[in-house]
């Protein structure tokens, strides 16, 4: 086994870490305040994310991506993760489900979207289908060449910056032993397209400044020339691209972290009570050591499972067990750094509040802490049951 | 015009740096490694030159042990088009660096050298001095702000009180200063092209230089801890302190 970092994996998080330091960190008390993130802020961000190649890193060279391996793709995230999620998702990683485009599809959403000239979003999830994905009830009918569109998406993740959605619909049943089965299959659809209606919702406790909205078709028509894959294997394309998807929210989790943690060591080295740091007093202390502890059982559960994305041999409980325990983590944590800080730590100025609001979301989205342990206990028992 | 750049692997700036237990020396185990700054703000002039059209080729050496590879890996990354390394494993003091470079630039002949005014680890500040009086080139040191032009570099240094400028007969020695640029990081597309760059090898001995140190350390220890100050409740009092016992005015 191999822990090294190589060369060249420190050559990268050397310019991401000062990448992040020059252009992230010193904007995230304004945005936070704010909910939003000024336009021409936006515009730099993005603009020097290209510049520095960081832009669709996740995406392979031969379409103009980074070509980074899972491995360092993740030791990337962490120092990203380090950052408030509203300005580092600026330095887009986009889907990589749209490595399914063909033909015209490449030209019209791939590639731009790799450079920065577009920019997508991804959108399966509704009112009445969370963590239930196959409840979706927006449904495609086909007319012609086209289908039409019709239902509501919620819970969109930045769909006011993107240009165009990556839209998961029922196209018809197929019949199983077990009853009708939906079949879903994934459109592309630009903005603009008519019957297709963007609107943000309320703002977030977590990541302020980086938006949900809410995607309403109406008889909504898209050619279907712009299904993403085949007809009706909408989840297959998903489950071909998106593997590794879930190592992402892990590796920015350990990222954040390890920032609160030395925020938390900062203040407990220097906070005295009593005539002495607080930090020499056990029941502090021993907070510490846990904390640490977590947060290096995160990083090894999503780096194991990033070299083993690289193997070709992950496991969905693999990338289910980094993601449950590095937002578990976060969230004790981020918690413990708040009680470390007392009074100071809930104060609504101060980072500490903003990392224990932030972590809250990270257990819910991208698959439930629920879910998770759902498909570690399935993989634990399947084997078992009789 | 080409341009040599000399790059030092030394201790990171953000470490916390720390005596081994037996004053032999730093610990260095474990501990993250970068290119001296102030070598790192002598390779972005460099591209800048070069950028500016006014130089040609940048070609970054370093000398000492394997890693140092690292060091020139992320001097290619930033815009250097080549690479020289010379392989010592053992101590190298700044008048053997001075000769190796000196060696160096007998085969390279570059039109001009930037190196940093000192490496952050022992502070020698020697090294461009001494290759300029080796080379018995004109050297600019403390440099600050730098013009080339008509065969001759204008360099503003930063010296005791002031700066001073000079002008300089190319080919000259910089050593340059914290204020002159800031320094790119490099981009995920060059670190990768970095890769592909070619790094030459030599040693001491194919350049003919002996490495054998002059020196011997004796101990290394931590500066003493800093001792609390005292609070002084009037200007008079302070002035008094500062009179009698501290005897600076």
């Amino acid at each position: 086994m191999d822990f090294a970092i190589t060369g060249d994996q420190q050559q990268i998080l050397d310019s991401v870490r000062k990448f992040v330091a020059a252009e992230l960190l010193p904007h995230e008390d304004a945005v936070d305040r704010a909910g939003e993130i000024a336009p021409e802020l936006k515009d730099r961000i993005r603009a020097r994310a290209i510049e520095q190649g960081l832009y669709a890193m996740n995406f392979p060279e031969n379409v103009g991506g980074g070509g980074l391996d899972n491995v360092t793709m993740m030791l990337v995230e962490k120092e990203l993760g380090r950052a408030s999620f509203a300005l580092q998702y600026l330095v887009a990683r986009p889907s990589l489900i749209l490595m399914a485009c063909k033909g015209a599809q490449r030209e019209r959403y791939l590639l731009p979207t790799v450079t920065g000239e577009r920019i997508d979003c991804f959108a399966i999830t509704e009112p009445g289908a969370g963590s239930d994905a196959l409840g979706i009830s927006t449904r495609a009918v086909a007319d012609g060449d086209d289908f039409v569109i019709n239902g509501t998406k919620h819970f969109i993740s930045h769909a006011d910056l993107a240009d165009f959605a990556i839209v998961f619909a029922v196209t018809g049943a197929a019949e199983t032993p077990k009853g009708p089965r939906k079949l879903v299959t994934s459109f592309l659809i630009d903005k603009g397209t008519p019957g297709f209606a963007c609107t943000r919702q309320p703002d977030a406790v977590s990541h302020r400044g980086f938006h949900q909205c809410v995607l309403a078709f109406s008889d909504c028509r898209v050619h279907r020339g712009n299904i993403l894959g085949e007809l009706h294997k909408g989840f297959n394309v998903a489950n071909e691209w998106l593997g590794a998807q879930r190592l992402v929210l892990a590796a920015n989790c350990v990222g954040r972290a390890e920032r609160i943690l030395t925020l938390a060591a900062e203040w407990a080295g220097s906070r005295k009570q009593f005539g002495q740091t607080i930090s020499r007093f056990q029941g502090i202390s021993f907070k510490f050591a846990d904390m640490a502890m977590e947060c290096a059982a995160a990083d090894l559960l999503t780096m194991r499972a990033a070299w083993k994305a690289d193997q070709g041999t992950m496991t969905q409980e693999d990338a289910a067990m980094a993601k449950l325990k590095a937002t578990e983590m976060l969230g004790r944590v981020a918690d413990e750094g708040v009680q470390i800080m007392g009074g100071m730590g809930v104060m609504g100025d101060v980072a500490m509040s903003r990392f224990w609001r932030d972590a809250r979301v990270e257990r819910i989205w991208d698959g439930t802490s629920e879910i998770q342990r759902h498909i570690i206990s399935r993989a634990v028992l399947r084997p078992h049951e009789r | 015009m080409k341009v040599l750049v000399a790059v030092k692997r030394v201790i990171d700036y953000n470490v916390k740096v720390r005596v081994k237990a037996d004053g032999s020396g730093v610990d260095l185990a474990n501990v993250k490694m970068s290119m001296n700054p102030f070598d790192e703000i002598a390779v972005e002039q460099a591209i800048r030159l070069k950028e500016a059209g006014v130089a040609t080729e940048i070609v970054a050496v370093s000398l000492g042990i394997e890693q140092c590879q690292e060091t020139l890996r992320t001097a290619l990354a930033m815009g250097a088009d080549r690479a020289i390394h010379v392989h010592h494993d053992g101590e190298l003091e700044p008048l053997v660096v001075a000769k190796l470079l000196k060696a160096i630039i007998a085969t390279e002949q570059p039109g001009l050298v930037i190196v940093g005014k000192q490496a952050i680890d022992d502070d020698c500040n020697q090294t461009g001095q001494m290759l300029a009086g080796l080379l018995g080139w004109p050297q600019g040191t403390f440099v600050s702000r730098l013009k080339l032009e008509n065969g001759k570099a204008l360099a503003t240094r930063e010296v005791d009180g002031g700066l001073e400028n000079v002008e300089l007969t190319l080919p000259a020695i910089l050593t340059v200063d914290l204020r002159l640029n800031e320094p790119r990081y490099a981009s995920l597309p060059n670190i990768m092209k970095a890769r592909k760059k070619p790094i030459e090898k030599r040693t001491p001995a194919e350049l003919g230089v002996d490495p054998t140190p002059r020196l011997k350390t004796l101990k290394v220890s931590e500066p003493p801890k800093r001792l609390a100050g005292v609070k002084v409740d009037s200007v008079a009092a302070l002035v008094t302190k500062l009179k009698q016992e501290a005897g600076v005015i």
